[in-house]
C-alpha cells in the first residue's frame, strides 16, 4: 500500500459516498421486503430478481420528476436542507473505522466530530420544514428541535460516561481496547460500570430518536402531519430526505457499534475483520427497522417525557456511577 | 418538566392558526374536513365540515319504489352494508306486515355479524394505522378477506351486499358457507388472542389511549352518539338488547361495557364486541331451522299503508335507524336516515378542545367514522 | 328512566292542549273533525296535538307526541329530565297540507323507550325554537334539516349549509323542488 495520502482520501471519500449510496438504496429494499415478510406479504417482486432492481427504479423516477419549489417558500433555505440533510452522514462515516487500516481519516477526536456534525441533521430538516411554509411542515420542524434537543442530552451523558471507560476519543483506539472475546465489548464491561448494558439501550433509544425512526417518528408522522417537514418535498428533494434518513440509520448503528459492540473486532477473538463491523452494524439497522414495524407511534409528550422524566435521570445516574467506580478501582 | 397532554381553552394564548385536516388527509379516512383552530399543538377549536361526499340518498329515496331503493342502503356505510339493508327491509316489513320465515331471521343475525366482525376489523387496522402502527393493518385484512370470500359466496357482492329482500332474503344459503362460517369462527378466537398479546397489552399503544379523549356517558346522552362509544362510556346501550330485533332474543351474548370512556374503552370494546358476534355466530348455526328464506305472498310492488314507521338496528358503528313516512304509493313519501356517524362526530368538538393534535386524531379514530355514513 | 313512565306521558300531554278543543293558537291541525281524514289529497293522517301511546311492533317507536311549535323546547327539555338521548331531528314537507312537519327522536339509554315529538309548522314561514341549547347534538341535526327543508330554527348558532355545498340556497327536500 504504497500510495499517496491524497489519493487514499480520495478513493477513501469515493468509497464512503458509494457505500452510502448503496446503504440508502438497499436499506430501503431490505426494509420494504422486511416490511413486508413481517407483514405477511411479499414485497416487491416486480423489477429485477426478487425485486432487487426496485431501489433504482424509484431512484430513476424520483430523477425523472419535477423538483417543486412552492412559491411562498423561501427558495435558498428550502434548495438548501437536503444538501445539508445528507452530507452530515457522509462526514461522519470518514472518521469510523471499518476495519483496522479501513478508516479515511484517523482522527484523535472522532468521536466530537461524529456528534458534532450528527446533530447537523436535525437543523438541516428544521430548515426544510419551515422554508416549506407549510403548516404541516413547521408543525414537523418544532417537533424534530425539540425532539433531537431533547435526546441528544442523554446521548451525550450516556457518551461521556462510556469516554470515562475508555478513556480516549480516537475511535480505533476505543475498539482496539474491545479486543478479544465479546465479553470484552464495552456493552459487557461491568467491572467499569455495572450498567453499561443499560447505557447501551440509553444510546439505542436516543439514536432511534436522532434518526426520526418509529416509534419516535414525530418528524414524519404521516397520519398526523401529512409527510411533516418533508411535505413539500417533491421528486429528489423528497428522495435526498429518505436517503438521508437510511444513512443516518447506518451512521448511529455504526458509532453504537463502535461504542459498544466492539466494531471490527471478532467475537470470538480470532478472524478479525471489517465483516465483523458489518455484520454487527447491519443487525443494529435491522432491529431498527424490526421495530419500525411493530410498534405504534409514542405521543409527542411522552416522547419528550421519557427523555427528560426518565432516561436523562438515568443517564446522569450511570455518569455518576462511573465516576465512583473509576475513582474506587 | 412535564409536557401536559391536555390545556384547558381558558389557558391557550391568543396566537392562534387555522390547520386545514382534510378533505384529503391520511387520518380522515376519506373525504371528511375538520377545521382546527391550533394554539401550537394544542386544539383550540376543531369543527368539522362534513359534506364532501354528499349524495342525497333521502332524496333518492323519495324518487324510486322500496325495492329500488334498497341498493342505496348498502352504499350508505359500505363498511356495514348488511346492517343498513337490514334496517330499512326491516322498516318495509314492519309497516307491510310481512313476517320473515325463521331459516331467514337466522340467516340475517350470522350474516349481520360476520359483517360486523369485518368492520370492526377494518376499524383495527385503520385505528392502528393512525396511531402509527402498520403492521396489524395487514393482518386485519387477512382475516376480514376470509369474511368477505364467505360472504361473497352468497351474495355475489364483496362489499356493498343487497341480500336481505322484503320479507327474507335473495337466495338460501349453502353447506360451502355454512362450513366456512363454522371454520372461521374457529379460526379467529386464537387470532384475537394473537391480536391481544400483540397489540392491546402493548405499552406503547396503551400509553397512547388510556385517559385519551374521555367522553361521558352524559356527553353520548346528549349527542346522541351511540355504539361502541356509548358502551365504552359505561352505557349498556345496544339496540339488539334494548330493542329487539330479528331473532337476537335467542341469542346468548354479553354487551360489552367499559366505564372508563377514553380511547383504549372504545378500543376494547370493539375487540370485545368481536368475539361476541362470533358467539352469536356459533350459537345461530346450531340452532339454524331449516325451511324457506323467502316469505310467501310479498306483493311485487309494494304500497305501504300511510304512516310512518321505524327500524332501528345496531350497525357496527352504533344505531342505524330508518323511519319511512308512507302515503300509500309505491314510492316512500320520506326516507329519514339515522346514522350512527353523523352523531358520534357531531360530539367531536366538544371532545377534542384542548388536546394534542396527534391525540385528538386517536379521538377521531377510536370514534370509527365512516364518511358516506356522515353524509350520507 | 329517573321518571315514571306514566308521569313522562301525563307531563307530555300537558304539553298539547287537549284534543277537544281546537289546537293552539298556531292552529297546525286541519280544522276538519279527525274521523274523516281527506285520504286522496292530504295523505296523511289527521294532525291532533296530543300524546299517545302506539303500537311498537307496527310503528317501531313507543310514543307519539305531537306538540304546538312553541312547545318543542318544553319537550326536549322534559325529555332531558326523564335521561332521554336526542336520536335524530328532521322533517317532512306535506305540500298538500301547507305544512312542514319536525320530528325529533329520542332514544332512552338503558330503558326500552323510544319517543317521537313532532310539531307542524305553516309552510310559508317554517320557523321554530332550536332544542340545540338542551341536547348540544341538535346544533348539527338541525342545520341538516335547515339545509334540506329550510326549516329555520330561532336561536341556532349557525345554519350555513352544512352537508350541501357552501353556496347552496335551495331546499332540495321541499316537495316542490325541481333539480
Amino acid at each position: 500500500m504504497n500510495i499517496s495520502e491524497p489519493i487514499r482520501l480520495l478513493l477513501f471519500l469515493a468509497g464512503i459516498m458509494a457505500f452510502v449510496g448503496f446503504n440508502a438504496a438497499y436499506l430501503v429494499w431490505v426494509e420494504r421486503k422486511g416490511a413486508a415478510r413481517f407483514q405477511r406479504r411479499p414485497g416487491p417482486t416486480e423489477v429485477g430478481f426478487a425485486g432487487l432492481l426496485q431501489p433504482i427504479a424509484d431512484a430513476l423516477k424520483l430523477l425523472s420528476k419535477q423538483v417543486i419549489v412552492p412559491p411562498t417558500s423561501d427558495a435558498i433555505l428550502f434548495r438548501l436542507a437536503p444538501v445539508l440533510v445528507m452530507s452530515p452522514a457522509l462526514m461522519c462515516l470518514a472518521v469510523i473505522p471499518f476495519g483496522e487500516t479501513l478508516v479515511a481519516r484517523n482522527i484523535n477526536i472522532g468521536l466530537v466530530m461524529v456528534f458534532a456534525f450528527g446533530s447537523i441533521n436535525v437543523m438541516a430538516i428544521m430548515l426544510g420544514g419551515w422554508a416549506s411554509r407549510n403548516k404541516y411542515a413547521v408543525i414537523s420542524a418544532a417537533r424534530v428541535v425539540s425532539q433531537d434537543v431533547a435526546y441528544e442530552i442523554p446521548m451525550l451523558l450516556v457518551v461521556i460516561t462510556l469516554l470515562m471507560v475508555t478513556g480516549t476519543m480516537d475511535l480505533n483506539q476505543i475498539v482496539r481496547q474491545q479486543a478479544g472475546w465479546f465479553w470484552h465489548w464495552n456493552l459487557f464491561k461491568l467491572t467499569a460500570n455495572p450498567l453499561m448494558p443499560v447505557t447501551f439501550v440509553i444510546f439505542y433509544i436516543c439514536m432511534l430518536a436522532e434518526t426520526n425512526r418509529a416509534p419516535f417518528d414525530m418528524a414524519e408522522a404521516e397520519s398526523e402531519l401529512v409527510a411533516g417537514a418533508f411535505t413539500e418535498y417533491a421528486g429528489m428533494g423528497f428522495g435526498v430526505f429518505f436517503m438521508a434518513e437510511y444513512a443516518n440509520i447506518v451512521v448511529g448503528c455504526s458509532v453504537a457499534t463502535v461504542l459498544f459492540l466492539g466494531g471490527w473486532q471478532s467475537p470470538i477473538g480470532v478472524w478479525s475483520g471489517p465483516w465483523w463491523f458489518l455484520l454487527k452494524m447491519y443487525f443494529l439497522v435491522f432491529s431498527v427497522i424490526w421495530i419500525r414495524w411493530t410498534f405504534p407511534r409514542t405521543q409527542f409528550y411522552g416522547l419528550l417525557n421519557l427523555s427528560w422524566k426518565i432516561l436523562i435521570p438515568v443517564s446522569l445516574f450511570t455518569l455518576v456511577l462511573s465516576s465512583i467506580m473509576l475513582k474506587l478501582f | 418538566m412535564s409536557i401536559p397532554s391536555f390545556i384547558p381553552h381558558e389557558k391557550m394564548s391568543d396566537e392562534t392558526f387555522v390547520l386545514n385536516l382534510g378533505p384529503q388527509h391520511p387520518a380522515t379516512h376519506g373525504v371528511l374536513r375538520v377545521k382546527l383552530t391550533m394554539d401550537g399543538e394544542y386544539i383550540a377549536r376543531a369543527e368539522p365540515v362534513p359534506g364532501y361526499i354528499h349524495r342525497m340518498h333521502e332524496k333518492m329515496g323519495e324518487n324510486r319504489t322500496y325495492a329500488q331503493f334498497l341498493p342505496n342502503t348498502s352504499r350508505i356505510d359500505y363498511l356495514s352494508a348488511m346492517h343498513y339493508t337490514h334496517a330499512f327491509v326491516g322498516a318495509v316489513e314492519r309497516a307491510a306486515r310481512i313476517t320473515v320465515p325463521p331459516r331467514a331471521e337466522y340467516v340475517r343475525v350470522i350474516t349481520s355479524e360476520l359483517n360486523r366482525i369485518s368492520s370492526h376489523l377494518v376499524w383495527f387496522g385503520a385505528f392502528l394505522l393512525d396511531l402509527g402502527g402498520f403492521t396489524p393493518l395487514l393482518y386485519a385484512f387477512d382475516d376480514r378477506e376470509k369474511i368477505l370470500d364467505l360472504l361473497e359466496g352468497i351474495t355475489g357482492s364483496r362489499l356493498t351486499y343487497c341480500y336481505y329482500r322484503f320479507g327474507g332474503l335473495y337466495n338460501d344459503v349453502d353447506a360451502d358457507f355454512l362450513k366456512g362460517t363454522r371454520d372461521f369462527t374457529a379460526y379467529m378466537r386464537p387470532r384475537l388472542d394473537m391480536y391481544r398479546a400483540l397489540v392491546t397489552d402493548n405499552i406503547i399503544l396503551r400509553k397512547r389511549l388510556e385517559s385519551i379523549g374521555p367522553i361521558s356517558a352524559e356527553m353520548c346522552r346528549k349527542y346522541g352518539a351511540t355504539g361502541p362509544v356509548i358502551r365504552g362510556s359505561g352505557v349498556a346501550y345496544d339496540v339488539r338488547r334494548i330493542e329487539p330485533y330479528s331473532v337476537y332474543p335467542e341469542f346468548q351474548f354479553d354487551i360489552p361495557v367499559y366505564p372508563e370512556g377514553d380511547c383504549m374503552a372504545r378500543y376494547l370494546v370493539r375487540m370485545e364486541e368481536i368475539v361476541q358476534s362470533l358467539r352469536i355466530i356459533d350459537q345461530a348455526l346450531d340452532q339454524l331451522p331449516e325451511g324457506p328464506v323467502m316469505a310467501e305472498k310479498v306483493p311485487r310492488v309494494i304500497k305501504l299503508p300511510p304512516g310512518d314507521y321505524c327500524y332501528a338496528v345496531e350497525a357496527a358503528r352504533g344505531r342505524f335507524a330508518v323511519r319511512i313516512v308512507s302515503d300509500n304509493k309505491d314510492i316512500p313519501y320520506r326516507v329519514k336516515l339515522r346514522a350512527p356517524s353523523f352523531s358520534n362526530l357531531s360530539l367531536y368538538e366538544e371532545a377534542s378542545q384542548g388536546m394534542m393534535l396527534p391525540d385528538a386524531l386517536a379521538l377521531m379514530g377510536s370514534l370509527d367514522l365512516v364518511i358516506p355514513d356522515i353524509d350520507r | 328512566m329517573s321518571v315514571s313512565l306514566e308521569e313522562l306521558i301525563a307531563r307530555l300531554s300537558r304539553l298539547c292542549p287537549p284534543e277537544a278543543s281546537p289546537a293552539s293558537s298556531e292552529g297546525p291541525a286541519p280544522a276538519e273533525s279527525p274521523a274523516a281524514p281527506a285520504v286522496a289529497l292530504a295523505p296523511a293522517p289527521a294532525v291532533t296535538n296530543g300524546c299517545r301511546l302506539v303500537d311498537y311492533a307496527a310503528k317501531g317507536y313507543h310514543l307519539d307526541a305531537i306538540v304546538p311549535p312553541d312547545k318543542v323546547v318544553e319537550a326536549a327539555r322534559l325529555l332531558d329530565e326523564a335521561g332521554f338521548g336526542l336520536d335524530a331531528v328532521t322533517g317532512v314537507d306535506w305540500l298538500a297540507q301547507e305544512q312542514m312537519e319536525v320530528v325529533y327522536d329520542y332514544f332512552h339509554p338503558s330503558a326500552s323507550w323510544r319517543v317521537a315529538v313532532r310539531c307542524r309548522l305553516p309552510r310559508q314561514t317554517p320557523e321554530v325554537a332550536t332544542i340545540s341549547t338542551v341536547f348540544p347534538g341538535a346544533n348539527w341535526h338541525e342545520r341538516e334539516t335547515h339545509d334540506f327543508f329550510g326549516i329555520q330554527f330561532v336561536g341556532h348558532p349557525d345554519l350555513s349549509p352544512f352537508l350541501l355545498p357552501e353556496d347552496a340556497d335551495y331546499h332540495p327536500l321541499r316537495k316542490d323542488f325541481v333539480a
